[in-house]
C-alpha cells in the first residue's frame, strides 16, 4: 500500500472509532481527546481533584501500546533521546493547558467541527496561525538538538507505564479516583476502548498521522500528504454522525465546549506553536513515546503535569467559559513557547547574519 | 562531490527544512541527506519528488539511511 493509501486509511480508521466511542459511552464530541483523555488519567491519580474528569482512559495507554506493537514488529523499534528533554516536558505541559482551555486536543479540534460545532473553526484558525508562527522560528533554524541512540530500556519506560495504567485500571484500587458523575464518567466499555486505542496507535503509527503536521507540511512545502488524514478523520466523522448523531450545528450549548471565541482561538495558537516546535501534536507524542523516543515519553509526562496543573489551578475552562487562570495560563504559555522558540534558533540567524544562513544549512 | 545534510535525530520537520534549504540554496547537482528514522526518509523523499527532483534511497549502518536527491530537469 502506498504511503497516501496508508494515510487515508488512518484517518477513517481514526474518524470512524472516534464515533463508535462516543456511540459506546465517551462523551459527545470526544470519541477520543488525547489532551482531555491524559487529564482524566491524572485525575484519576489523584494529581487532580476535580471529580468529574477523573478516569484511566485505556484509549491512551492503547495508543501507545499500539505504537510499541506495530514499531516493533515493523523494525521501527528505537530507543532514542536527548534532545532538549526538560524543554519538552514544558513544551507539552503547556500545549495542554491551551488544549484544556479550548477544550480539546487538535484531535477532538477535528472531532468537534464534525459534530456541527462551529467554535472548533474558531480554534482551527488559532490553531494554524500557532503553526504558522512555529514555522517562522523552522525557518531561522529553531532545533531542539539532535536525539541520540539509548540504550533499549529507555524504550521500555512509557509502554511499561501505559501497561501500569491498565493495571491499575483493571485492578481499581482504593487509591484511584473514578468520576461518578460529568464527563469522566462517561465512558466506553473498557475492553472496546483499549483496542480501539491500540488500533488507533497502530494505524498511526504506520502513517505518522500528525493534526500539527498536517497543515504544518502544507504551509512549509505545499505537501498535502498528512492534511490528507486530517481531512478523513473530519470526512469519515461528519458522515457517520449525520447517519447515527448526534449533529448539531452552531456555536451555543454545544457538548463539553465553551463560546468564548477569543479564548477558543488563543488556546489553540498555544497548542498549535507548541506542537510545531515539539516536532508532533499530542497524538503524535504518544505514538512516537511508543516508537522508543524517551524525549516524546517526557514530553508525555509533561502533558501529564499540565494536565493536574490545569484543575488545580482552575485553568481549564469548561462549558460556563474561561477563567482569569486560564487566560493568564494562555498568555505566559503563549510568550513561554515563543521565548524557547527564539533561544533555540541558532544565535547567528536570530541576529540575521550571513554565517547563520550558512549555518542553518549544515547544521 | 554531493553536497551532504547531516539530519540524523531531529524532530520532524527539521530533516525536510534542511533538504528544502539545501536544494534552493546550493548549487551542487547531488544532495545526501543523512537521516536516522523512516518517517524522515519518507519525509525528505517525498518534499524532493514533489521539487522535481530523482530520489534514491540507500540504507546505511545502524538504521539510517541516505536520500540521495539528483536534480532532475526542472528543480
Amino acid at each position: 500500500m502506498n504511503q497516501k493509501k496508508v494515510v487515508l486509511m488512518a484517518g477513517a480508521v481514526v474518524g470512524a472509532l472516534s464515533v463508535l466511542l462516543m456511540k459506546a459511552g465517551n462523551p459527545a464530541n470526544m470519541g477520543i481527546c488525547v489532551a482531555c483523555f491524559i487529564r482524566d488519567i491524572a485525575g484519576a491519580l489523584g494529581m487532580h481533584r476535580a471529580e468529574v474528569v477523573q478516569y484511566i482512559r485505556p484509549e491512551v495507554p492503547g495508543f501507545i501500546l499500539g505504537s510499541f506493537l506495530v514499531a516493533l514488529a515493523g523494525g521501527e523499534f528505537r530507543a532514542r533521546g536527548g534532545s532538549s528533554p526538560l524543554v519538552r516536558f514544558v513544551l507539552g505541559f503547556f500545549v495542554v493547558l491551551g488544549a484544556l482551555v479550548f477544550l480539546g486536543c487538535p484531535l477532538r479540534m477535528v472531532l468537534r467541527l464534525a459534530g456541527g460545532d462551529l467554535n472548533a473553526l474558531t480554534g482551527l484558525a488559532g490553531f494554524a496561525v500557532g503553526i504558522w508562527i512555529g514555522l517562522f522560528f523552522l525557518r531561522n533554524g529553531f532545533s531542539l538538538g539532535r536525539s541520540t541512540k539509548l540504550q533499549s530500556s529507555n524504550g521500555y519506560v512509557l509502554p511499561a507505564v501505559a501497561v501500569a495504567l491498565l493495571l491499575l485500571l483493571l485492578m481499581a484500587p482504593a487509591f484511584i479516583f473514578f468520576s461518578e458523575k460529568g464527563p469522566g464518567s462517561m465512558r466506553a466499555p473498557w475492553l472496546l476502548a483499549l483496542v480501539a486505542g491500540v488500533i488507533v496507535g497502530a494505524v498511526a503509527q504506520r502513517s505518522r498521522l500528525c493534526l500539527a503536521g498536517g497543515i504544518r507540511d502544507l504551509f512549509l512545502i505545499g505537501d498535502p500528504h498528512l492534511f490528507r488524514g486530517f481531512v478523513m478523520i473530519f470526512v469519515v466523522a461528519l458522515v457517520l454522525n449525520m447517519m447515527v448523531g448526534p449533529f448539531k450545528l452552531g456555536f451555543v450549548e454545544q457538548p463539553v465546549a465553551h463560546s468564548d471565541g477569543l479564548w477558543n482561538f488563543l488556546g489553540m495558537v498555544l497548542v498549535g506553536l507548541g506542537s510545531v516546535l515539539l516536532g508532533g501534536c499530542p497524538l503524535r507524542q504518544c505514538i512516537l513515546a511508543g516508537e522508543g523516543d524517551a524525549d516524546a515519553g517526557i514530553t508525555f509526562l509533561g502533558m501529564l503535569t499540565g494536565g493536574a496543573f490545569a484543575h488545580n489551578f482552575s485553568i481549564a475552562a469548561s462549558p460556563t467559559g474561561v477563567t482569569p487562570t486560564g487566560k493568564l495560563a494562555v498568555f505566559i504559555g503563549i510568550v513561554v513557547v515563543a521565548v524557547i522558540g527564539y533561544l533555540n534558533m541558532p544565535r547567528t540567524v536570530a541576529t540575521g547574519t550571513k554565517e547563520g544562513k550558512q549555518h542553518a544549512i549544515q547544521s | 562531490m554531493p553536497y551532504k545534510v547531516d539530519a540524523r535525530g531531529l524532530s520532524c520537520p527539521q530533516p525536510v527544512v534542511l533538504a528544502k534549504k539545501a536544494v534552493e540554496n546550493t548549487q551542487e547537482e547531488v544532495i545526501e541527506v543523512l537521516v536516522d528514522n523512516a518517517a524522515a526518509r519518507e519525509n525528505v523523499s517525498r518534499f524532493a519528488q514533489s521539487a522535481g527532483c530523482v530520489v534514491e534511497v540507500t540504507p546505511a549502518d545502524n538504521d539510517e539511511y541516505t536520500v540521495r536527491i539528483t536534480r532532475g530537469p526542472g528543480a
